[in-house]
């Protein structure tokens, strides 16, 4: 075994290497080197509609692969700040090769925004291990029936070009919701397939274009029975925006639930900015939940008996700095407001404006 | 050149204990504006910061890392006497760089905005002696938030010098300088030490089991730095071993004065002030700020010496600042400056000769008492306490005699 003869030796190179570790002298020669963080480089952009972007990213040796279906954080460094956004990756699974995202620009995603206007080859963005009990099953089973609508339908494309690739050859279908025939994503591609395997189904609706479609309107049980293969009978994997995935739910009662695997794509939305006394404040980490006050989430989370870290409780010496997973807070020093998900904050200085999780 | 500025009348040592928390005579409500006047300027830079601080802090990081790869690399052929120099000057540099302009500053949370874990001031880690976490909490917290405070704030003197007149005499402090230089040569100890309050120790306060954890931690550390540099880098050069060996001792102890001399300069120049914890018990964010201004010192000189003192040298924006990234604080100090002279408030700054030469001064001058007769009474109680072990009476019976 190879890996047993390195082990000793790179326990004494990070030996060397500390206290930084070997890492961080590795990224200075190329980002992509490190071998404890899984990192990808873009090598191809293709901007399909002028609101979306295709991206395939060639990961580092840190990458141990995806299950179709699952997703992956990617970071991104804009104007000197890491973000991180969930993506699905809509490539076939396996193989441990490129990575394939799709992204539409969200008005408000800054994220989006960025890729779809700046992405280029040569890019290196941060990547987290898949994530999500929303795979496809090991073994594959005997019918599948694929319910999308929108971006919804990259862990789909997944499924379907996983099946495809390994010669599946039991029923399959796709019930795909988009606006109009412009925005579906995939659309040639899917209409290849098609025609390439008489056991797919492909059943699409144009919300917005009645009539131009297989189906009409927004997701009905009706729609089901054009379906081929049976959804009492088949696996069901649905993924879409809430509305579309709360009617899903509706029809798969009594029973059929344990067929059904749902995984909500919401796009990236403005988080609800409440009023300092209003909502809820989560400390994640010790699962306790307090009426939010308007104090500082110190203040807070002391009275709920927690005994967080801090020292000047003044915003000077940060050892109170926590991260905060979502919601928005103001700084009282500065009376900045920030709804950024993932982000220290200072909880010394900090009142959550709304319902506020803090890994506490 | 740069000289110390002197809008105001020399402070008034008036007040009973010698210190006074308002020496250059501000109203309350020039204190409140003040306080609005140096928000406004946080506010504006923490608005502003993005790509720039970022492309700083990794290009500094960028230039930590060639240095000590070329650094160790030439010790490594240290045999030959430029390579030996060389690598020595690198590795340096390396460190130096390492523990004040990324280290200090990281560590201060200066770059936690930019959501990296690399730069988390929480999780960063220095190529010293001192163990993060305990440096976080003696200086981030005691130091930052207590400047200047005589009994609260443990960097005057470290415990183990007299650089205050407030810290009362004793003879142990004829060795301030002795001290000094011992402390300037092994700084990284010192300041790793630091949170172990030695002269409570000495005192009988606490004793070391009451600080065995922080015992522990400063042992893994100082196991790890010590087997990289004394250990592992030597073995590479085999027979030849001690070349990169003595290298690496000789660029910690560079890094220790170096360090040591800014540092210092930091608070202890003529003219710095002193406060006293009553006084400065309930102080507003206006007064909070004043204190952080007289307290401090600045350096003068160019870009690279800026960046090599880890902005330090910019000590005084750093006090109000202490979170802002350091490459913003020569920015700032133009507005710092034009804010001192309205108020009539000094902006104490100066060259490092002459900022140093002060603080030698210091320590020379504080190793004595201020007036002849403590000297005398010192010595004389020390003598008996000397005799008295000698003679095997116990503590209570010098006492006894006193």
């Amino acid at each position: 075994m190879p890996k047993l003869a390195i082990r000793p030796r790179l326990r004494l190179l990070e030996a060397a290497a500390t206290p930084h570790g070997l890492d961080s002298y590795l990224e200075q020669v190329d980002p992509l080197l490190v071998l404890g963080e899984c990192r990808a480089e873009v090598v191809a952009v293709e901007r399909g509609t002028e609101e979306s972007v295709t991206l395939t990213l060639r990961p580092n040796r840190a990458w141990k692969g995806f299950r179709a279906g699952q997703f992956v954080n990617v970071a991104v460094e804009i104007d000197g700040v890491r973000h991180q956004r969930c993506y699905s990756p809509a490539c076939a699974e396996g193989r441990g090769g490129a990575v394939e995202i799709t992204t539409k620009r969200h008005p408000e995603g800054l994220v989006s925004s960025f890729l779809v206007e700046r992405a280029e080859p040569g890019m290196v963005v941060g990547l987290s291990p898949a994530e999500g009990d929303f795979q496809l099953p090991d073994p594959r089973p005997d019918s599948i029936l694929l319910i999308g609508g929108g971006s919804g339908i990259t862990p789909l494309m997944a499924i379907l070009r996983t099946l495809f690739a390994e010669g599946y050859e039991r029923p399959v279908a796709l019930l795909y919701y988009a606006p109009d025939a412009d925005r579906c994503i995939y659309r040639e591609e899917l209409e290849r397939l098609t025609a390439a395997h008489p056991n797919f189904q492909l059943r699409r609706s144009y919300t917005r274009a009645p009539a131009t479609g297989e189906l009409d309107g927004h997701f009905s049980p009706a729609h089901l029975p054009q379906a081929d293969p049976d959804f009492t009978a088949a696996e069901t994997f649905a993924c879409g925006p809430p509305a579309l995935l709360d009617a899903v739910r509706g029809t798969w009662a009594n029973g059929l639930e344990q067929r059904l695997h749902v995984e909500s794509f919401v796009p990236p939305t403005f988080v609800p900015v409440g009023e300092p006394g209003e909502g809820a404040i989560s400390f994640a980490d010790s699962g306790v939940e307090v009426a939010n006050t308007g104090e500082s989430l110190l203040a807070q989370a002391e009275a709920a008996g927690l005994s967080p870290e801090y020292g000047c409780r003044m915003g000077i010496c940060h050892t109170c700095t926590c991260r905060k997973r979502s919601g928005t807070h103001k700084n009282l020093l500065t009376g900045e407001v920030s709804s950024a998900p993932d982000e220290e904050i200072q909880l010394c200085v900090s009142a959550a404006l709304g319902d506020l999780t803090v890994e506490l | 050149m740069t000289t110390t500025l002197q809008t105001a009348p020399p402070p008034s040592r008036t007040a009973v204990d010698g210190l006074t928390t308002n020496p250059y005579g501000l109203t309350p409500e020039q204190f409140e504006q003040l306080g609005t006047e140096l928000d406004a300027i946080r506010s504006r830079v923490l608005a502003d910061r993005g790509q720039r601080d970022a492309d700083y802090i990794r290009g500094v990081i960028r230039a930590q890392r060639g240095l000590e790869v070329a650094g160790r690399g030439l010790l490594w052929a240290g045999v030959f006497p430029p390579a030996w120099v060389a690598g020595t000057a690198a590795l340096s540099l390396s460190k130096i760089l390492d523990n004040m302009e990324i280290g200090h500053n990281v560590m201060h949370g200066q770059y936690e905005w930019m959501n990296d874990p690399k730069l988390s001031g929480k999780q960063f880690e220095w190529d010293t002696a001192c163990p993060a976490d305990q440096w976080r909490h003696s200086h981030n917290y005691m130091h930052h938030t207590h400047t200047n405070i005589v009994g609260k704030d443990r960097d005057i003197g470290y415990g183990v010098l007299r650089m205050s007149e407030e810290q009362e005499w004793k003879p142990y402090y004829l060795g301030n300088p002795l001290w000094a230089t011992l402390l300037a040569t092994f700084f990284e100890y010192g300041v790793a030490l630091h949170d172990l309050e030695v002269e409570r120790i000495a005192e009988g306060e606490i004793t070391l089991a009451d600080k065995r954890e922080l015992l522990r931690g400063i042992a893994t550390k100082v196991r790890g730095q010590a087997l990289k540099d004394y250990v592992l880098f030597p073995a590479l050069s085999g027979p030849l071993f001690v070349f990169p060996l003595a290298g690496n001792a000789t660029a910690n102890i560079v890094r220790n004065l170096w360090s040591f001399t800014i540092i210092f300069c930091g608070h202890f120049p003529e003219g710095t002030h002193e406060f006293s914890e009553e006084e400065t018990a309930n102080e507003t964010r206006g007064q909070w700020y004043h204190r952080q201004l007289l307290g401090s010192a600045n350096l003068s000189g160019n870009r690279l010496f800026h960046i090599l003192a880890g902005n330090l040298s910019f000590q005084i924006e750093h006090h109000l600042f202490p979170d802002l990234p350091a490459n913003r604080y020569g920015e700032i100090s133009v507005e710092v400056r034009e804010i001192c002279e309205r108020y009539g408030l000094p902006y104490n700054v100066g060259p490092l000769h002459r900022q140093f030469g002060s603080v030698v001064k210091k320590i020379g001058r504080l190793a004595l008492p201020d007036s002849p007769g403590t000297l005398v009474r010192g010595l004389g109680g020390a003598a008996a306490r000397a005799s008295g072990k000698l003679l095997g009476l116990g503590k209570r019976s010098v006492l006894a005699l006193k």
